[in-house]
């Protein structure tokens, strides 16, 4: 899960982690008033979940009140196309107000579950203010690491080693451990995957703050945060996505005509690729998952219905745990409830998929049947071309 | 015996009195695995079908000389169960477990290096030596008793690769189902380090997804040290970036972790790649002919 950058400041707050003051408002006149309190130059920054809104034209320095109103104003309401966003952009719903500050340096911070050693890792560089991955494919010498014990938690030792590392000097090296070992408590204690803070800023009067911040939650422990469980923006979110979501369905929304329905993270996956490979396009990544039963499977069908993009269906099965009886009752249910306006065509293999066949052809649904993954790929994209 | 498990493996089920537990327990016996404890607090000294049950996993191995361990235990108190299974000493343990919190891993990882304890998974099917010994959440019957290993991130897809072997008439010597997280206890590497030195296993099929480096790692391991033939095949090579695949581990980030890298890294060290999922076993089946293997 995703949060926005006020709401991962205040976050960081609370742990001790030093960010610029500031408020998250949802109108022009909130704005203004936020903009007085803080004082001016200020600077007014859109809230979406994607990075590159600077770029973008997403962040304004104000100078005046009128400057705040004028910002407030044009971003409001307005789709922004950043770097991240693609093409069709997001709308910009609420801003961030924040003091301005005299920036004498930018260094990037992040800190991430690192899958190859099994810890967490910070990096740290001096190049902050773009993009780590073009630092650590040009100039890889420039990222320092440091990996975390879980029994310790970020060392004193560690943190001052970045410190050094990056060039804070004997003034501003307190400031930076403290801001580090504040960020490691906050990214243990929050249960995070990843959190960046590009940049850290070093202001002309020597203070060390994080002018942006990123934060990135993992979903399986969102069970014990049920407070950062309410920070989630569902206008952000694709609306069949978080349709899914309700049923616990994993599902994620692409651009083509063909609606996939898979048990199994890793075959739905390898049933896009054939589509793929077949001369379609997926519409869809969907996973009903192990244990489904026939209310599941009959969501996951509306939920594939709902999409206008849809030309064609193809329901690939390797009953395991999920029997194909079980799979063949949820889909006749959702077709007999919402019609079936588009071709289906049925893969099924495993478990009771002799009664799973017999539930079909009994339903006068009108199916194609496919012998294997393959053949029901060409056959579903066969299907959706004719429409 | 075939790598991991086999007919002398004595299984004990962690969470054992759940729905899921239950189910697979059952299941796992009537295969032919020897299930000879079960473990949930609060539950001590009475029994599930017959398999004694026992408050604490040290009580269960001291009683009953488990060596293998299953956890089904709910998410929250999954990566627990694993510490205590570490902490008793047993030297396998399957943990089916979807969704355990990433940081819980991490800490049980730290205690996991160094121990006598393999952990396969979380997040997997399981591990299953067929006609011998069956742990886990796998259907048993599309499995025959051969001398092919496979190992993989995903539970239907190996079962996908494991259907098309058995109907081609050609047998599995084990299957392992390393897990979609991005952490795990078994690896690749580690599962195909187990293949190469086992005298019951001819060829290995090795299924990946996209995510992480370790089927790059793995490539150059068959590089180096692998001589029987692989087949691989890379699940995700349609996926959108920074998109999560169902799987917690199955992620594009940072431009890393694409099925391209991982299927170039995989061609490079030798391997054959299927051209499509449902042609796993017919790739390995040309492979084991062109070697003089079948």
């Amino acid at each position: 899960m995703n949060i926005h950058e006020h709401q991962g400041k205040e976050i960081l707050r609370r742990f001790g982690v030093a960010v610029p003051q500031g408020e998250a408002v949802t109108t022009v006149d909130a704005a203004v008033a936020a903009s007085e309190r803080l004082g001016f130059p200020c600077v007014v920054k859109a809230q979406i979940h994607a990075g590159g809104r600077g770029k973008a034209g997403g962040v304004k320095v104000v100078r005046d009140a009128a400057g705040a109103r004028a910002a407030a104003q044009d971003l409001l309401g307005k789709t922004l196309v950043t770097a991240q966003t693609g093409p069709q952009g997001r709308v910009v719903r609420r801003l961030l107000v924040e003091q301005g500050l005299a920036i004498a340096r930018e260094l990037y911070l992040g800190m991430v579950v690192d899958r190859a050693v099994g810890r967490v890792t910070v990096m740290a560089s001096t190049e902050g203010g773009v993009e780590i991955e073009e630092v650590a494919a040009q100039t890889p010498q420039k990222i320092l690491r440091e990996t975390i014990d879980p029994a310790i938690g970020l060392a004193g030792y560690q943190a001052r080693r970045l410190a050094f590392g990056l060039g804070l000097g004997k003034e501003l090296a307190g400031k930076g451990v403290a801001f580090m070992t504040s960020l490691a408590r906050g990214f243990a204690e929050c249960d995070c995957s990843l959190v960046e803070i590009n940049p850290l800023v070093i202001t002309g009067g020597g203070d060390l703050l994080a002018l942006d911040a990123k934060m990135g939650f993992d979903d399986n422990a969102l069970y014990r945060h049920p407070e950062l469980r309410e920070l989630r923006d569902p206008n952000e979110e694709h609306p069949r996505e978080l349709e899914a979501a309700k049923y616990d369905l994993s599902y994620i929304a692409l651009d083509g005509n063909i609606g996939c329905l898979v048990n199994g993270a890793g075959l739905a996956m390898a049933t896009m690729d054939i589509v793929k490979g077949a001369g379609g396009m997926p519409a869809n990544f969907l996973d009903v998952g192990g244990g489904a039963n026939a209310e599941k499977v009959a969501a996951a069908f509306r939920i594939l219905l709902s999409d206008p993009n849809v030309k064609a269906i193809f329901i690939n099965i390797f009953g395991g745990i999920l029997r194909c009886d079980v799979l063949a009752e949820g889909v006749v249910t959702a077709a007999r409830e919402v019609g079936l306006s588009v071709p289906l065509v049925v893969r099924m293999e495993g478990t009771n998929v002799e009664q799973g066949r017999e539930i079909l052809s009994r339903s006068g649904l009108d199916l194609i049947t496919a012998t294997d993954m393959l053949d029901g790929a060409k056959k579903a994209v066969t299907a959706a071309g004719r429409r | 015996m075939s790598v991991l498990v086999g007919k002398k493996t004595r299984v004990l089920t962690q969470g054992i009195t759940g729905a899921t537990g239950q189910l697979h327990t059952r299941l796992c016996k009537e295969y032919g695995t020897q299930m000879v404890a079960g473990v949930t607090p609060g539950r001590g000294g009475t029994e599930f079908e017959g398999i004694p049950i026992f408050d604490t996993v040290a009580l269960a191995v001291r009683e009953t000389g488990a060596d293998a361990s299953v956890i089904y235990v709910p998410p929250a108190g999954a990566a627990d169960a694993i510490l205590e299974a570490v902490d008793a000493g047993i030297p396998l343990v399957v943990c089916i477990t979807e969704g355990v919190p990433v940081l819980d891993m991490v800490r049980a990882k730290r205690v996991l290096d160094g121990s006598a304890t393999r952990l396969i998974g979380p997040n997997c099917p399981g591990v299953i030596t067929p006609g011998e010994c069956k742990i886990g959440i796998m259907p048993g019957y599309i499995h025959k008793p051969g001398r092919v290993g496979v190992v993989s991130r995903s539970g239907t897809l190996t079962y996908e690769a494991v259907y098309q072997l058995t109907t081609l008439g050609i047998g599995q010597s084990t299957c392992i189902g390393i897990g979609g997280d991005p952490i795990i206890g078994t690896g690749f590497v580690d599962a195909l380090r187990l293949f190469r030195d086992d005298d019951d296993t001819d060829a290995v099929i090795m299924i990946g997804e996209i995510g992480g480096t370790a089927e790059e790692e793995a490539a150059e391991f068959i590089r180096q040290h692998v001589k029987k033939p692989v087949v691989g095949f890379i699940a995700g090579q349609t996926a959108p970036k920074g998109k999560r695949m169902g799987h917690a581990g199955a992620i594009v980030a940072g431009g890393k972790g694409t099925a391209a890298e991982k299927m170039k890294a995989l061609a490079t060290a030798g391997v054959r790649l299927a051209p499509t999922p449902a042609e796993l076993g017919a790739t390995l089946q040309s492979l084991l002919r062109e070697r003089n293997l079948l």
